[in-house]
């Protein structure tokens, strides 16, 4: 195939070999120094940012997982006070849904679905830059805070009125309000890149049923957060004019409701859980193909099990509110949704089951995180069947048992496959292989010491632990299972230890891993490891849903892109037939200043409301940088 | 995991949801064995299909895709059923746990009726009746009769609250601006802990109550006792205390029934004598537990609204001793 182009361009259909890669390269590639660090629109180089960002505030928030268990080890412990115990608890929830968990997985997806797709960038680079800016600010500015003493103390689910300004008068939970601002800014921005690259830009003849399963779980993640993201934002923005502006959107006394918020959050945070776990599911089916050396059974299952879960995932927040005091019919309408959602869940699960009984299993690393995941997320699932029944939830709600309930959930059904993706990917982004020793040391330390942590609490709760309490007394009967649950945490918290270990170790010492050391299907392992800026020299032509293990000799490319400047091929939204090709941005430093100023924007709100006033012409003259036409240069001659 | 948590059941805690003292506890444990029960067959189920797949030997092909379009057909039969097996389980179990919810929240016009407030962090208990001399209020212990329904109406004074006593039955929360309640039935004689479970702020970990289920005829007598003000104390280092509590503010915060004491923004001391617990559970009510909360409240439960009372230790004693013969 060849594609028109305007006469005399240097095109990559008259170029071959090394000399349309080291031209390509001169092209797409990153500029040097740091001013070129800052300005890079590269989805490799943001991703790998993002990711690594991301894992450092995993390390924060489990380093205060352990501070709590050092707390909870036994009873009256005076390790943290109550003041200090409620910030870390308040962090620990909010660095690992807002800052680890939801990052991380879009972190992935710039990273992976450009490649996985086969272009050349991900959909406008510039907001892909911007969005890890913000969210590089917005954890910083919670951890400075945490760190000034002045990180919130509300929970991660900042329940009014105790987050009013009437019972928290403290800077805090603005902090708190303002960083959900900061992630809901770059998660839907991640969102909006991810929709628009798998719709657009997907390689030449890559339908709708050759998406690979992984770039599937992202598509419908990201319309999950466009739908869920708003929610949170009315929710946050209104408590932060509650507490700033003196609006009386929760106070009952002037014709709010507390009950508002709750509805606001649990319509966004319901949605989130599966915001996590979806992209989860992806990379289980990205693993499982690969080592269970055939391909997923059950492809429309999957895909449909994925969007039925995304819809079913809205109509369920209610069963967060069992116990507040809603007319029960409906909460019985509640119970049944949310149990429904099993369904979905089951499906995926006896597909990857299938797989796994027709496939000739290899058992590397990243299949062991998934076997784990298996186990554990079922266990999760299934007591999450358990939390939607009204009865049972008015005597578990808001105990150890829902703490276990969403661990097991959310590390059992992200962390696990997060983890075996990390080994899973990590030749393709680093170009060498984590040590397979280390990983199975660090499968088995996770897994046991994830079980031995979070199993207890089940019983814990049962037996009348309620959360999000600093301390309890000897004569609970509680101090055995937390002596024994804390003790897994740190069994948990060592694996993670060892994987820090093996990535740093491998980075310099792992065996080099070539374009495919797995023999896996998808196009990101089509190209070189790890890849160069182009991505890819000409673009793949996808005639089968595993490109890879059918034209196992040589890929059919496409022809005819500028190898002068940086273009990427754009292509229909079913069939993925090529339409035209479209300048893809240069990299700029205005995404970079945008996000300064946007920064200075919100943080000065807090303390002033003049902010608003003059935080404003900062914002509007990055934006106007960032937005001023700038023709290449053959559109002026 | 039911051999788990069945030994559990033997183990009975003063707080716990597995022993179950009250008609809507045993009711909610009922079902939650059920889905326990179908839980564990689901796991084991999964678990072993794993394992059989993991374990399966395979004829060796040389290429993942050789498809074995047979056992693709075969096995998306095989899915298909599980799934509608799936939707039954889950339509089985929501008809279960709605028939537990219809018991749980079933409400009797004649249940005795109290009203419950929650504070930063204590508990306000209000006894109403029709006329003033049968009405009362205590905190952060309630009493009520065995066998028959009890109806606690929840308000709350400043944030959300959660009422809970697990071995009576689940929870509900107390929200500002609106009326909740609940009904609840004690089998057994016996003194039930509860805690708040929602968070409320820096002393949640501290705001327990005690549930005590009277036979009958006893919760008539102490209601009757309760419904009187307190004793005026005949002693000289009664009277003494009972000055020193007017003097010193006490009585500003705290009302304490027949005397000049009417303060309403702490709790109610009326009776604070008979009481188990002080401090919303926090610590045994005796000599020197009272002493201490006295002395600095804020070193015992930090964040609280009681100051520091700056008080010699004669005065103290006579304090505490005004405030022991209130019962």
């Amino acid at each position: 195939m060849s594609i028109a182009a305007e006469p005399n361009e240097l095109r990559d259909d008259v170029l071959n070999g090394l000399r349309l890669s080291t031209q390509l390269e001169k092209v797409w590639r990153t500029p040097s120094g740091w001013m070129g660090a800052l300005m890079s629109v590269d989805h490799k180089v943001v991703g790998r940012r993002y990711i690594i960002t991301a894992f450092v505030f995993l390390l924060l928030g489990g380093l205060l997982a352990v501070l709590m268990r050092i707390q909870l080890a036994g009873p009256e412990k005076t390790f943290l006070s109550a003041d200090k115990y409620n910030q870390v608890f308040t962090m620990h929830g909010s660095t690992m849904m807002f800052l680890f968990a939801v990052p991380v997985m879009e972190a992935f997806a710039v990273y992976l679905v450009p490649l996985m797709v086969g272009t050349r960038n991900i959909a406008f680079p510039r907001l892909n830059a911007f969005s890890y800016w913000m969210f590089l600010f917005g954890g910083c500015f919670l951890w400075i805070s945490f760190a000034l003493n002045v990180g919130p103390d509300v929970g991660w689910f900042a329940y009014v009125p105790l987050s009013s300004l009437q019972f928290t008068p403290t800077k805090r939970p603005d902090v708190w309000a303002q960083m959900i601002t900061f992630t809901e800014v770059a998660a839907l921005a991640v969102s909006v890149e991810i929709v628009v690259t798998v719709f657009k830009l997907r390689a030449p003849g890559m339908t709708l049923d050759r998406i690979p399963l992984f770039v599937w779980a992202m598509l419908v993640t990201s319309f999950l957060v466009m739908f869920a993201m708003p929610s949170i934002m009315v929710a946050s923005t209104s408590l932060i004019l509650d507490r700033l502006v003196n609006t009386r959107f929760y106070d009952s006394s002037s014709g709010g409701h507390p009950l508002l918020w709750q509805h606001l959050f649990w319509f966004f945070g319901h949605p989130e859980v599966y915001i996590i776990f979806i992209p989860g599911t992806g990379m289980v089916s990205a693993i499982l193909a690969t080592f269970a050396r055939r391909p997923v059974i059950g492809y429309p299952v999957v895909i449909l099990s994925l969007i039925a879960t995304g819809f079913l995932s809205f109509g369920l927040w209610v069963h967060h509110m069992f116990v507040t005091g809603l007319p029960q019919l409906g909460a019985a309408l509640f119970t049944a949704s949310s149990m429904l959602i099993a369904v979905p869940s089951g499906l995926q699960i006896f597909c990857w089951l299938a797989t796994l009984w027709d496939g000739r299993p290899v058992y590397r690393t990243p299949l062991l995180f998934v076997i784990g995941f298996i186990v554990i997320f079922v266990l999760g699932g299934l007591s999450g069947v358990m939390v939607a029944s009204v009865p049972i939830d008015t005597q578990v709600h808001d105990t150890y048992f829902v703490v276990a309930h969403f661990h097991y959930v959310l590390i059992g059904g992200a962390v696990f496959p997060l983890v075996g993706a990390v080994y899973y990917w990590f030749p393709k982004i680093a170009g060498r292989m984590l040590s397979e020793r280390l990983g199975r040391w660090n499968f088995w330390l996770a897994f046991i010491g994830f079980n031995v942590a979070f199993f207890p609490m089940h019983i814990l709760g049962l037996i009348g632990m309620p959360r999000r309490v600093y301390t309890y007394t000897a004569d609970m009967d509680w101090a055995h299972l937390n002596l024994v649950s804390s003790g897994g945490a740190l069994i948990f918290a060592l694996s993670f230890a060892l994987l820090l270990v093996n990535v740093v170790y491998s980075l310099r010492k792992g065996a080099l891993a070539g374009d495919n050391p797995w023999d896996a299907s998808t196009l990101e392992w089509a190209t070189s490891s790890p890849p160069p800026p182009q991505n890819f020299d000409r673009i793949p032509v996808v005639k089968h849903r595993d490109p890879l293990w059918a034209d196992s000799e040589s890929l059919p490319v496409v022809a005819g892109l500028s190898a002068e400047r940086r273009e990427v091929l754009l292509t229909s939204l079913a069939e993925a037939e090529p339409q035209i090709r479209e300048a893809s941005p240069e990299p700029s430093i205005w995404p970079l200043l945008t996000a300064i100023a946007t920064t200075v924007f919100f943080i000065g709100s807090i303390f002033t409301p003049w902010a608003v006033l003059w935080g404003t012409p900062p914002m509007a003259v990055t934006l106007i940088g960032w937005f001023w036409p700038s023709g290449s240069k053959e559109d002026e001659e | 995991m039911l051999c788990t948590i069945w030994p559990l059941t033997a183990c009975a805690g003063r707080q716990s949801a597995l022993d179950p003292q009250g008609l809507q506890s045993d009711q909610i444990l009922h079902t939650l064995f059920i889905f326990l029960a179908v839980s564990a067959v689901v796991w084991t189920a999964v678990v072993i299909a794993l394992c059989i797949g993991m374990m399966r030997r395979k004829r060796s092909a040389d290429r993942p895709l050789d498809l074995h379009q047979a056992f693709e057909e075969r096995s998306g039969r095989v899915i298909l059923a599980l799934g509608i097996a799936t939707t039954a389980v889950v339509l089985g179990l929501s008809l279960v746990s709605y028939a537990g919810q219809h018991t749980v929240f079933a409400k009797n016009e004649k249940a005795h009726t109290l009203k419950i407030i929650g504070h930063q962090w204590w508990w306000e208990v209000r006894y109403e009746a029709d006329s003033p001399h049968q009405s009362f209020v205590t905190a952060n212990e309630i009493r009520i009769p065995t066998g028959q329904p009890v109806k606690v109406e929840l308000e709350s004074a400043d944030v959300i609250h959660s009422f809970w006593v697990p071995s009576l039955t689940g929870k509900m929360d107390l929200i500002p601006g609106q009326k909740n309640e609940l009904q609840f039935t004690a089998k057994n004689a016996g003194v039930y802990r509860g805690q708040c479970a929602e968070f409320c702020g820096l002393q949640h970990a501290h705001m327990a109550f005690a549930v005590i289920a009277l036979p009958p005829d006893e919760f008539g007598r102490w209601r009757d006792h309760e419904n009187q003000s307190a004793n005026s104390p005949t002693d000289q280092l009664g009277k003494q205390g009972e000055a020193l509590f007017r003097a010193r503010g006490c009585a500003l915060c705290h009302n304490i029934s027949g005397t000049m004491a009417g303060g309403q923004l702490g709790p109610d001391l009326t009776h604070i004598g008979s009481r188990t617990t002080i401090a919303a559970g926090t610590l045994p009510n005796n000599s020197a537990t009272l002493g201490a909360w006295i002395a600095d409240p804020q070193h015992i439960k930090p964040g609280n609204l009681m100051p520091r009372m700056p008080l010699q230790s004669d005065e103290m004693i006579a304090i505490i001793h005004y405030l022991e013969q209130l019962k």
